[in-house]
């Protein structure tokens, strides 16, 4: 999984799904860092068991983590300043 | 999500193997039912988890491959077989119709084309990067699509072209998609160019005027990915109508 080579955020969507009700890397992300907006679909992400670190493309901080225990995931988004959910059919 | 969104939480569930061909010597097709599948949209993906008998688990993540709704109700994936890989040897050489596997999905919903995009299309894939593209360019068939769509296609060598028939069926019944292949190893007898790698002149030459203002999906291994995405950039394309899926080294 991890080679020194990036995915997408996409990679995200399952892992998020499973918390949210809604698709996420369809959602708008602002970064704390440098308030590049984009779709989360577009972070560059690092995946190492049980962790997801999802970096800005356009400034490298991270945006948002996703760790994994046995019960439950710990989700940490201080890297980004809002997150603009897209409401299908609303 | 597809029109018949799913509410809640999204968990694990059960599929059945129902049928698998293999499109090339390392590349195998997976034709699945899922049990009251909600339906989804082209470049959405399919997390897999296997377990092993001592509990260990690895999880992957494959884009879907087949159009929604399908002739026969199912969805496929199509996986290219890595040899160092822990996840995908086993469902190319091991797996057989009627055993099951547990899944998650559709899961996604950047990566997408959705047919009320007006827009022409280009796609570009790099090797076993056709897969979410191929969906995209059946979804459009199924929903009778009139939008202009290119695929431009890198692989390595003839005989690892993904549903190379399918290809060539559409691409003669159907004036409203183009194909183009770019061989990076070995070209077919008669080629014009020597082998290549993705470069300016191809997309260039292959893809749409920046001032069509196309769709741009990009998918493939990383390298590959952001080449190509820096060279629609260069080339005059909007950054934001470029949509990229890299697949890493995944395994």
């Amino acid at each position: 999984m991890t080679n020194g080579t990036p995915l997408d955020g996409n990679a995200m969507a399952g892992d998020l799904r499973e918390i949210f009700a809604v698709d996420v890397t369809a959602a708008r992300y602002v970064c704390a860092g440098c308030t590049h907006a984009d779709a989360v679909g577009t972070l560059l992400l690092w995946h190492q068991s049980p962790g997801l670190v999802a970096r800005c493309p356009s400034c490298g901080d991270v945006v948002v983590t996703v760790v994994r225990a046995p019960d439950r995931v710990f989700l940490d988004l201080r890297g980004s300043v809002r997150l603009e959910v897209p409401l299908e059919g609303s | 999500m597809a029109r018949t969104a799913v509410s809640g939480r999204l968990t694990w569930r059960a599929a059945t193997l129902a049928e698998a061909r293999w499109e090339t010597p390392t590349a195998r097709t997976l034709v699945l039912d899922v049990p009251d599948w909600p339906g989804h949209l082209p470049g959405q993906h399919i997390d897999v988890r296997l377990t092993a008998e001592d509990g260990y688990r690895a999880q992957r993540s494959y884009s879907i491959a087949s159009a929604w709704p399908h002739p026969e109700g199912r969805v496929e994936l199509t996986i290219q077989r890595l040899d160092d890989g822990e996840v995908s040897p086993y469902l190319t050489d091991v797996v057989e119709p009627g055993e099951q596997i547990e899944l998650r999905g559709p899961v996604g919903g950047w990566f997408v084309w959705r047919d009320k995009q007006p827009a022409p299309v280009l796609l570009v894939a790099g090797g076993s990067g056709v897969v979410p593209l191929m969906a995209m360019v059946r979804a459009r068939a199924t929903a009778s699509a009139r939008q202009p769509f290119r695929l431009l296609y890198s692989v390595r060598t003839p005989e690892d072209v993904l549903y190379a028939d399918e290809l060539r069926r559409r691409v003669r019944d159907d004036a409203g998609l183009d194909v183009h292949y770019v061989y990076t190893r070995k070209t077919p007898d008669g080629w014009p160019s020597p082998p290549k790698r993705i470069d300016v002149a191809a997309l260039n030459t292959y893809g749409w005027p920046p001032d069509f203002e196309p769709d741009c999906y990009v998918c493939g291994p990383t390298t590959f990915v952001e080449t190509a995405a820096d060279i629609l950039v260069a080339l005059g394309h909007d950054p934001r109508r470029i949509r990229t899926e890299r697949f890493g080294g995944t395994s």
